[in-house]
């Protein structure tokens, strides 16, 4: 266990490693020599601005020297400043955070709930009518993209409900939770829905697919004949091997999760990570999009190793590689 | 139940998927689907001449006195858009970069999986070591992150490779798509290469003196070619969605490009007005992923049939 979490977290760190490389490589060599600066400082520079950068970045040295000085830059969580207000880009991330973190924790909790509890149903009421129905939901949340759910969401349940005098959910945008809980509940129902259906879609076929297979296996027959409570069958014997699918599933998925808030937050306006980075990519403010994708790239690389370790620790069996 | 084997890769194998194909109705109506949008795509100058519509003319006629899109008329069968171009001509070429990101990154993906996976499964060891850890990388890094990084550099002009010149287009975002596909594939084609090798045949082959890629290409690739259809079959819709996507966010193809992607994210502010800009890439971009998502559960049912589940 302690040689396989190590190994994992050696990876994590690995992976981190590549992307700010990747990363250093499309920023400071893509533009070309000369470049860098120029696109770099955006279109807007001034000369005093770009002597500034030269020197600040140290672009006038040896590309190793630049790369040393990038890395170092960036294990002292020194993401540089923006080039409109001066401000330093950590804060600008700060900002985002609260935003990106209420998407993705309501989407995970509303996606593990509506993928795992439709599954089950699925898959008792199998080839019954139930079944077909949520089969054929699963297949369409599973095909349609989230910018089109998100999109007949709000033309459905704010406009048509609004103007016709059910002013239910509020106009898109974000409400800060410390504003007012209730304003910050409504403001994300659609947006977690949103980014969790696609989800829950793979995980209802999942879910079905895996306790169909353990029907069948001899232990739950002796489970059923000494009489246990059909629900008890269920959580305790039955959902046992797809939680463990589940967890690992998670892990690889939460990479994709992030992408999918990316398109929610842009769909429905609110200003988290994602929002921020694709405004900056308009504006040409390089040091914040380059700041945002590798705070990104660590959060998303280090919670996927992380729920890839709780699996472990909470199934042995999966231990063995 | 007991079902007739057929070597997997023969021939006949290959004849009894096409048979079972042929006997699915759902299976030749998605290929219809998919039949229907890829003429769309390579006859599109047609379509364009048929309406007399430039894909990117602005027509003066085609926006109201307002200034917003026109309805569906006869003389736009589905309506203008926010600048007064055709939509019907612009859903047509739409479907270029649709169906050749989505072909063309799953390809790749396949290739490389296909590649990395036998390498992987076929010599073992230290290969294995370091393809597999190669596969737990690319499948940690997120692809978006970079995708914006590659936007937002070459908004300002190329990335200079070497000799090379990149610019943002079709073949970068496939390119972009498909090393970030390839991982999942390979994983799995590792795991059956590795029991492949241990079967008898393949042993034979090699203690008779068989070079290892000739073992390879005679007994091992015939073997895992049916689960590499079944692979392309199922990235293809998920692609299709990933570049839709990239450009719905203003990082994939870039405008005026006719993309069903940034069709939709610019008819997302005119949804209360003019409905149909909005439906027709909507509806183009979800028949064609579920036809693709439909032919590769068919596809793989046919392969290998599960039973009754």
């Amino acid at each position: 266990m302690i040689r396989l979490v190590t190994l994992r977290v050696l990876v994590a760190v690995l992976v981190v490693w590549v992307v700010s490389t990747i990363v250093f490589l499309i920023f400071y060599v893509g533009p070309g020599p000369g470049q860098v600066v120029h696109s770099l400082a955006g279109r807007e520079s001034t000369p005093a601005t770009i002597a500034d950068i030269t020197r600040r970045l140290k672009l006038n040295e040896p590309i190793f020297v630049q790369y040393v000085n990038y890395i170092a830059n960036l294990a002292h969580g020194n993401l540089g400043y923006d080039y409109y207000n001066d401000e330093p880009v950590s804060s600008i991330v700060a900002r985002a955070i609260p935003v990106t973190a209420s998407l993705i924790l309501g989407a995970v909790v509303i996606w593990i709930i509506v993928g795992v509890s439709s599954g089950v149903l699925a898959a008792r009421t199998r080839r019954v009518g139930i079944d077909r129905l949520i089969t054929s939901i699963a297949l369409l949340f599973y095909s349609v993209p989230s910018f089109v759910v998100g999109t007949i969401a709000i033309w459905l349940f704010y406009f048509e409900l609004t103007t016709h005098g059910l002013s239910i959910f509020p106009a898109p945008g974000y409400v800060a939770l410390t504003t007012s809980f209730i304003g910050w509940f409504k403001a994300m129902i659609l947006p977690w829905f949103t980014l969790a259906l696609g989800f829950a879609a793979a995980y209802t076929r999942l879910t079905r697919i895996s306790v169909l297979d353990t029907v069948n296996e001899p232990y739950m027959l002796t489970a059923r004949a000494k009489g246990i409570s059909e629900s008890r069958l269920l959580f305790h014997h039955a959902l046992r091997p797809s939680w463990t699918l589940l967890t690992s599933q998670t892990a690889v998925d939460f990479v994709s999760l992030f992408g999918g808030a990316v398109v929610v937050e842009q769909v429905f306006g609110l200003p988290g990570l994602g929002f921020t980075t694709l405004r900056a990519v308009q504006e040409q403010d390089q040091p914040v999009v380059m700041g945002i994708v590798l705070f990104s790239t660590v959060v998303v690389v280090s919670v996927s190793a992380a729920i890839d370790i709780l699996g472990w620790w909470l199934d042995p069996a999966t231990r063995a590689e | 139940m007991a079902r007739a084997q057929v070597k997997p890769g023969t021939e006949a194998s290959w004849r009894l998927t096409a048979r079972r194909l042929r006997a699915d109705r759902v299976a030749m109506f998605s290929l219809a689907v998919v039949t229907v949008f890829i003429l769309m795509a390579l006859f599109a100058p047609v379509i364009a001449d048929l309406t007399g519509h430039g894909v990117n003319s602005q027509y003066s006629n085609a926006l109201t006195s307002d200034g917003l899109p026109r309805s569906p008329s006869s003389s736009f069968l589905l309506g203008t858009d926010d600048l007064g171009r055709d939509v019907l001509v612009r859903i047509a070429y739409g479907a270029r970069p649709a169906l050749a990101i989505g072909i063309g990154a799953s390809l790749l993906a396949v290739l490389l999986g296909a590649l990395t996976g036998i390498a992987a499964g076929f010599y073992g060891g230290a290969v294995d070591g370091m393809v597999s850890r190669l596969f737990e990388i690319a499948l940690a890094i997120p692809l978006l992150l970079i995708a914006i990084c590659l936007a937002s550099v070459l908004s300002y002009g190329p990335l200079h490779v070497g000799p090379f010149q990149i610019h943002q287009g079709v073949g970068l975002i496939a390119v972009l798509i498909g090393l970030f596909a390839w991982a999942p594939v390979g994983r799995v084609i590792r795991g059956q290469v590795r029991s492949i090798r241990e079967r008898m045949y393949v042993e034979a082959s090699l203690s008779l003196g068989a070079s290892s890629g000739h073992t390879i290409i005679v007994d091992v690739l015939p073997n895992v070619l049916p689960q590499l259809l079944v692979f392309m079959t199922l990235l293809i819709p998920i692609n299709i969605l990933a570049e839709a996507s990239l450009s719905y966010l203003g990082i994939g193809i870039q405008p005026p490009q006719a993309d069903w992607g940034s069709m939709i994210a610019s008819a997302q502010n005119y949804y209360q007005e003019a409905w149909w800009f909005l439906l027709c890439p909507v509806l183009a971009l979800v028949t064609l992923t579920m036809a693709f998502s439909a032919l590769a559960d068919s596809v793989r049912d046919a392969i290998s049939p599960r039973g009754s589940r």
